[in-house]
């Protein structure tokens, strides 16, 4: 089920704090964040976003297409290498 | 012959399932296509007068997408996905499960046909 439209999208207060702090035009400083569950409001769109995946920072620039979605499913969390003795399949 | 949608509906079928071959259409907007469009479910389809199939198109058109815009629009929302690099998308584009089912085993519907692993196949060699 999705979320009731009365609260509105979720973004983490602080998160919310620092995309307020940078929305003064061409700002180009990355925000680092942890909160891979904030959602992606337009407000975010042109910033550069530094995604947590639990190792590393993942820097996202959010476009207008990412709207909605949630930050965390642009910096995958698991890596694949693949499994032995099968060769390289596109992608 | 009927022909709604682009596609030619089986002669010997009851409406309601005939409807059904059309692509974007089951058997419940079947139903209520037929409801709004006043034709009853359990005819044949050979058995449609002219007027019926011109009402049924209507209904149709006016309701929403069928067939080929569907397909483009699905299409287009695939696009979106695998475009933005999100994780949907990215699992669009290896042909995985994209919801967050299994993969350990199952999942033959997205891998297909399983692929038989040749582990270890030592070289023959030749005398």
């Amino acid at each position: 089920m999705s979320r009731s439209i009365r609260k509105g999208p979720f973004v983490d207060e602080h998160l919310a704090k620092k995309i307020d702090g940078i929305t003064s035009a061409d700002d180009r400083r990355v925000i680092k964040t942890w909160s891979r569950r904030s959602t992606v409001t337009p407000l975010m769109v042109g910033i550069t976003i530094a995604v947590h995946n639990g190792h590393k920072f993942v820097p996202v620039f959010i476009t207008e297409n990412m709207v909605g979605h949630k930050l965390g499913e642009f910096a995958p969390t698991r890596t694949f290498r693949g499994h032995s003795g099968r060769r390289e399949k596109g992608v | 012959m009927a022909r709604i949608a682009g596609v030619d509906l089986p002669a010997g079928k009851r409406v309601e399932i005939g409807l059904t071959y059309i692509y974007g259409i089951g058997r419940n907007r079947a139903m209520k296509i037929l409801v709004t469009a006043k034709v009853d479910e359990g005819i044949k389809v050979k058995d449609l007068s002219e007027d019926e199939v011109l009402r049924i198109q209507q209904v149709i058109q006016n309701e929403g997408m069928v067939e080929g815009d569907l397909r483009r629009e699905v299409a287009m929302n695939i696009k979106r996905l695998i475009e933005i690099g999100s994780y949907r998308g990215m699992r669009h584009r290896r042909g995985l499960p994209v919801r967050g089912q299994r993969t350990h085993t199952n999942a033959r519907g997205r891998k297909g046909p399983r692929r038989q692993a040749v582990a270890g196949k030592k070289q023959v060699v030749k005398k």
